[in-house]
């Protein structure tokens, strides 16, 4: 084979691999919403968060504005210290704004769901969520259902 | 007894004769690989070669790869109302796993055993030593291209292999199985991190092409130059580069995932 | 360039490689113990000795590829075993070989080949390239086989082009690893004429390493006959000829039965069978 078919062969096979990444890049993964991670953090505590993972989603009315960058356990409060990382569009969240840990569907993966408050003020970067609501843990409810059905039976 | 010991320490210190050999011979090619810079003709060739050869089995192997691993993920995802998430499974299974090692693998045996086979007949057939005796050093233009292409060329395929999968997987998940083509696609986005999967994939590739080439170039130069030497060099280029890519995945894994 | 250096090297003495005290082992296995030669400038010389004495591997350390254990190799007044990579690289630029499979790269044709070391070591317009190479193909007779790949040409030819591919570079010597093995007898003569003429007609030091003998013979100007890794007798054609070492008349007419056994080193074998007879009863 002469080295011009071998060069364009090379050529072709560079350009599937950029298509292959396009792919990988803008459908498979998220990368087209890669900007929220230079937005501005947010902290909040939590008593029990139950599955919450790292980069779980952050939404508020059901839209993803960010996104769970570290879960630490804060041995001062007792508490998991949560750090959120909010879209810089999104800057208009009341003080009173309240984080809380919602489970999509029965099963599905556990996110953090923003419920604005009606203070003027609004949230700055590292500042800290202080009305949460902790994660519904299945085991805990059913315990308190079955707890509540002998005690008044 | 003492028999048995003696063996036994010679099988080790042949071991680790040749491993010393392997790290020195890769020390020569990796200050071999700076003298491409003039030539990149020989790098496209050996691109040719190792990547372009290796394409079409590796699509085909991705494709049904994706393919195999929607129907299971959704003959298992249905039990639990979830088969919205196969597109999930599919991606992060095929990115993070067996994207760079099965085209490890599939590398391994059909560009790193060709590699193997090459260098160990030009070794055969006196091409090395007539290099050498040119003023040509066979490193630079015969071991380092091959390195370099396909140790770029690995990790390249992996991405296309995962891609390929991922439309496999859509193939028959949406389009046979019927998930919904907005919960395949859109469930992968939100569970795929470009920087912790896509690119995690990425440098499993390139560390699988440096070890696979590493592993393929020294057998063919070290290989005793005979028809039965380039053999058996040939299968060891396939067996170790396989041991080595399992092993260094779960390594790998463990330190990223 | 070349040229002033070729004469500046003619001046400093009639011997180009010296070889001294030279000891090799491979293995557990002593392959030179010792050995003393020197190559005469501007001459045919064939080393000649029996098969498995190293002689092949004697060209690879005159070549610097193999490294002597004790001993000196110089090649023009340099000390192959010391010199760095870069100056054996040089010194090997002065030197072509033709090895016994014509070592021929598979993946270029026969023009570019030859036109190999051109490529690697100069800038060359193309178009001298071109006429080098064409004259050196001319020169063995294959410039019509220049868009051939390697692969399509019969031994000999693929022996002559490799001669053609030692010769671009205007090399002072040339080494050739048993050039007439397994030619047939007009192939054989080709390549005698053409070691003949290219010796005289470029005026380079020829060394040869062979075991046919008659047809070393009979182009060699100086003949080195070696065995069990020491020099056994050297001359001419006819001094070897002449000489009274019966080792050398059996090697040179090739009795099976001589001062080289026709027996493997072995116990005596009366005793042995008799040894062998005591056992089985």
């Amino acid at each position: 084979m002469n080295s011009r078919a071998i060069e364009i062969l090379v050529g072709l096979f560079m350009l599937l691999f950029l298509g292959a990444m396009f792919v990988l890049s803008m459908k498979v993964s998220n990368l087209t919403s890669l900007s929220s991670t230079e937005g501005y953090t947010l902290v909040a505590k939590f008593e029990n968060i139950g599955g919450l993972k790292a980069r779980a989603p952050v939404a508020a009315s059901g839209v993803r504005v960010g996104e769970v960058t570290s879960i630490v356990y804060d041995a001062e409060t007792f508490e998991a210290s949560v750090t959120l990382s909010i879209d810089k569009s999104y800057d208009s969240f009341p003080l009173d704004t309240t984080a809380s840990i919602y489970t999509a569907g029965l099963l599905g993966e556990q996110y953090i769901g923003l419920d604005p408050g009606a203070e003027d003020d609004v949230l700055q970067d590292s500042d800290e969520i202080t009305l949460t609501q902790s994660a519904i843990v299945l085991e805990r409810l059913i315990g308190q259902v079955l707890f509540s059905r002998s005690g008044g039976s | 007894m003492s028999d048995f010991l003696q063996r036994f320490g010679h099988f080790w210190i042949a071991i680790v004769e040749r491993l010393g050999r392997a790290t020195l011979f890769l020390f020569q090619l990796l200050g071999a690989l700076f003298s491409l810079v003039k030539r990149p003709a020989l790098l496209i060739k050996q691109l040719h070669a190792s990547g372009v050869m290796t394409l079409s089995i590796v699509l085909v192997s991705g494709l049904f790869v994706g393919m195999v691993l929607a129907l299971q993920a959704y003959n298992t995802l249905i039990d639990f109302g979830q088969e919205n998430r196969v597109g999930t499974l599919v991606a992060l299974t095929l990115v993070r796993e067996l994207g760079p090692v099965v085209t490890g693998l599939l590398f391994a045996g059909r560009a790193g055993s060709a590699m193997t086979a090459e260098i160990g007949l030009m070794k055969a057939t006196e091409q090395l030593s007539g290099l050498e005796m040119m003023a040509v050093d066979p490193f630079k233009r015969v071991f380092a291209p091959r390195f370099l292409a396909g140790f770029i060329a690995l990790p390249m395929l992996a991405a296309m292999f995962s891609a390929v999968g991922v439309l496999g997987g859509h193939l028959i998940g949406v389009e046979v199985l019927g998930v919904d083509a907005g919960a395949y696609w859109s469930q992968m986005q939100n569970s795929v991190s470009f920087v912790h999967d896509v690119c995690n994939g990425l440098i499993k590739g390139l560390v699988f092409g440096f070890v696979v080439c590493w592993i393929s170039i020294f057998e063919g130069a070290d290989c005793i130059p005979t028809s039965e030497g380039v053999s058996s060099a040939t299968t060891r280029t396939v067996v170790y580069s396989s041991l080595a890519i399992l092993g260094l995945d779960f390594l790998l894994t463990a330190v990223m995932f | 360039m070349r040229m002033t250096s070729t004469i500046a090297m003619s001046e400093d003495g009639p011997t180009l490689v010296q070889i001294r005290d030279l000891h090799f082992s491979r293995g557990n296995k002593a392959i030179f113990r010792g050995l003393d030669v020197d190559i005469p400038r501007g001459k045919v010389t064939t080393i000649l000795g029996p098969s498995g004495t190293g002689k092949t591997t004697l060209l690879k350390m005159i070549g610097g590829q193999l490294k002597p254990s004790q001993g000196s190799i110089t090649v023009d007044g340099l000390n192959v075993g010391k010199l760095k990579r870069g100056q054996l690289y040089e010194l090997r630029k002065r030197m072509g070989m033709l090895f016994q499979s014509g070592a021929l790269l598979t993946d270029l044709s026969v023009f570019e080949n030859v036109a190999y070391p051109l490529r690697e070591h100069t800038d060359m317009p193309e178009a001298l390239i071109s006429h080098l190479v064409l004259m050196r193909l001319h020169a063995v007779g294959l410039r019509g086989a220049r868009d051939l790949s390697p692969s399509e040409l019969s031994g000999g030819m693929a022996r002559r082009a490799a001669l053609a591919r030692a010769l671009v570079f205007d090399p002072m010597m040339i080494m050739y690893d048993e050039p007439f093995t397994g030619q047939d007898p007009i192939s054989m003569g080709v390549l005698l004429e053409l070691i003949s003429t290219v010796n005289k007609a470029l005026g380079l030091t020829s060394l040869m390493v062979s075991h046919d003998l008659e047809e070393a013979m009979s182009i060699s100007d100086y003949l080195v006959i070696i065995s069990e890794g020491v020099v056994v007798e050297t001359g001419s054609a006819e001094a070897l000829r002449a000489s009274s070492s019966e080792w050398v008349q059996q090697f040179l007419q090739g009795k099976p039965d001589g001062p080289v056994p026709f027996q493997a080193a072995a116990p005596d074998y009366e005793t042995e069978l008799l040894g062998e007879s005591r056992v089985s009863r």
